[in-house]
């Protein structure tokens, strides 16, 4: 950042304006240790936060989605632990894909996990989206979501019980918890 | 510039249980032309089975549909054991009548969970999944599973009914009564639930014959069709049940047959366990079947099910087709859809019971 730039804000308009003061408490928080102090200070808070709202995308492929779907049942009621599923890719943190991936459906998968603002996180349900499971020779089928897309957390089983699914969540908040990542000055 | 425009409801969207994209054409709110998009979850079934042998087939027969797997699991039995020409014990068809006719009320459940949310009707959902859960558990004490059972076996079943499995069913069942008239009540003195399925997505019985629509979609548009009744299998000859149907043809009449059909598998299940002989469960089978061709159909819980079995004497089928319900009920949607408003979809297509691992195979 050129510092002289300061001494002409009145000639700015207000975007470049806008530019200048991010840019410059960017680097002086950098430059001075703040941002570090304030990771520091927040990172508990945001990963707390996102624990405890972690919001799987509705979208249901296979077997499992029935799986999924008990598991917001009252029996198993992931909603007490925050599994809130959410309609549009825009509002979930965890594409929670449950079912086999065939090549059709392949760039439509891609395109939602593209959606999903960061931070997110990927949960492979099922033998299917692991690794192909039954349909192991099957001409059309993608032989595991990891092949395209990166995934956080394996539920194995087929299909997997909705205590399994629970668990799988489970995981993901201990993985933030072990993030700890704080997003102050972040994208 | 024309008024209409197409807008596609799918792969994801909250109205379709599983992925399928649906096109319809718009003149402001009002349907002109609809056109169902399959394939997503086409995997090439029919083509996969015929490098398996006859025996690893009855697990992958699960994963067809896995809203009423056992249905799917015991058709492909059914009619493997008619190519090898053997038949299945007295008490075995008995177990798998009481199996078959939970999975019919287990697959009901779920389609109205279905429907619960896509009419907004959260109540609906939860209340269907805790019912749900009680039947679930019933087919854990039996098979094993929650959802893909592989169960049945050709020539008969994997195993005997568990110890207390009869006071059980029968407990659950009458509990399950009692409860089926709260949901019950809960949809018919719902005022929004009778506005957006009353007289919505017509079909009259000739169109319904000509669609090739089976099933309890058929049923509502007054044609008595059921195949339990009209070409027997296993031993619904001597069970005691009704044939639900209604004759408005519209969204609500097949709520309510499906509803009514829930009652009658309650009552096959009780008969069935009443006057279940004793016996062997399973008989031995060859490994390799005759040369030949077999074709059967039985009645799934959405529609008429069909699987053709060509052997060339091998212990691996030469070609095994399937015919799925909601295959050709799907390619009838257009016939419904058509001159009603967008905001009717999710209750045409919801009450269809949607299952696309059987339509695309």
């Amino acid at each position: 950042m050129d510092i002289d730039l300061s001494f002409q804000a009145m000639t700015m308009t207000t975007k470049q304006f806008a530019e200048m003061t991010k840019t410059m408490t960017r680097e002086v928080m950098v430059a001075t240790g703040g941002k570090k102090l304030v990771d520091k200070i927040t990172a508990p808070i945001w990963s707390w936060g996102q624990r405890n709202s972690v919001y799987p995308l509705h979208f249901g492929i296979a077997c499992c989605a029935l799986e999924m779907a008990a598991a917001g049942g009252p029996r198993y009621d992931a909603e007490r632990l925050g599994i809130v599923f959410r309609s549009s890719p825009r509002q979930s943190d965890v594409l929670l894909v449950n079912g086999w991936i065939s090549a059709k459906i392949r760039p439509a998968l891609k395109a939602l996990y593209e959606q999903m603002p960061a931070p997110k996180w990927v949960v492979a349900m099922g033998e299917c989206t692991i690794s192909g499971g039954p349909w192991y020779d099957a001409y059309n089928v993608i032989q595991g979501m990891d092949t395209f897309i990166p995934v956080d957390v394996y539920i194995p089983g087929c299909p997997s019980r909705p205590e399994a699914m629970i668990q799988g969540f489970n995981m993901i908040c201990q993985k933030m918890t072990a993030e700890n990542r704080g997003s102050f000055l972040d994208d | 510039m024309s008024d209409e425009m197409w807008v596609n409801m799918g792969p994801q969207h909250p109205f379709n249980h599983g992925l399928w994209n649906l096109r319809v054409r718009l003149n402001g709110e009002t349907i002109t032309a609809a056109e169902p998009i399959i394939g997503y979850l086409h995997r090439g079934w029919e083509k996969m089975v015929e490098n398996r042998t006859y025996s690893q087939i009855v697990p992958l027969a699960d994963r067809l549909c896995y809203g009423s797997s056992l249905s799917w699991n015991h058709l492909y039995c059914l009619s493997a054991e008619r190519l090898y020409g053997v038949e299945a014990p007295t008490r075995a068809k008995y177990i798998r009548v009481v199996a078959l006719e939970l999975q019919r009320i287990t697959s009901h459940l779920c389609w109205l969970m279905a429907v619960g949310t896509d009419l907004g009707s959260y109540t609906i959902m939860t209340w269907t999944i805790r019912e749900r859960e009680l039947f679930l558990d019933l087919l854990c004490q039996l098979s094993g599973a929650r959802m893909t059972y592989n169960y049945c076996r050709i020539g008969g079943v994997r195993s005997d009914i568990p110890e207390n499995f009869e006071r059980d069913v029968n407990r659950t069942l009458d509990e399950f009564e009692k409860r089926l008239r709260d949901i019950e009540a809960l949809c018919d003195e719902n005022e929004p639930f009778l506005m957006r399925t009353v007289g919505i997505g017509k079909i009259d019985a000739k169109t319904a014959m000509n669609l090739g629509l089976t099933g309890p979609i058929m049923r509502a548009s007054g044609v008595e069709m059921d195949l339990r009744r009209l070409d027997p299998y296993e031993v619904y000859q001597d069970m005691k049940f009704d044939i639900c149907y209604a004759t408005d043809g519209d969204v609500y009449a097949r709520y309510r047959v499906r509803i009514d059909e829930m009652r009658e598998s309650a009552k096959i299940v009780r008969q069935a366990l009443a006057e279940m002989p004793k016996g062997p469960v399973r008989v031995k089978v060859p490994r390799c079947p005759p040369k030949g061709t077999v074709a059967c159909h039985v009645e799934d819980p959405r529609g008429e099910s069909l699987m053709y079995i060509v052997s060339d004497g091998t212990e691996r089928p030469y070609r095994l087709k399937v015919r799925s319900p909601n295959f050709v009920n799907l390619s009838a949607s257009p016939a419904m859809l058509l001159g009603f408003k967008i905001s009717d979809v999710p209750a045409i297509m919801g009450v269809m019971d949607m299952c696309i691992g059987e339509t695309d195979r």
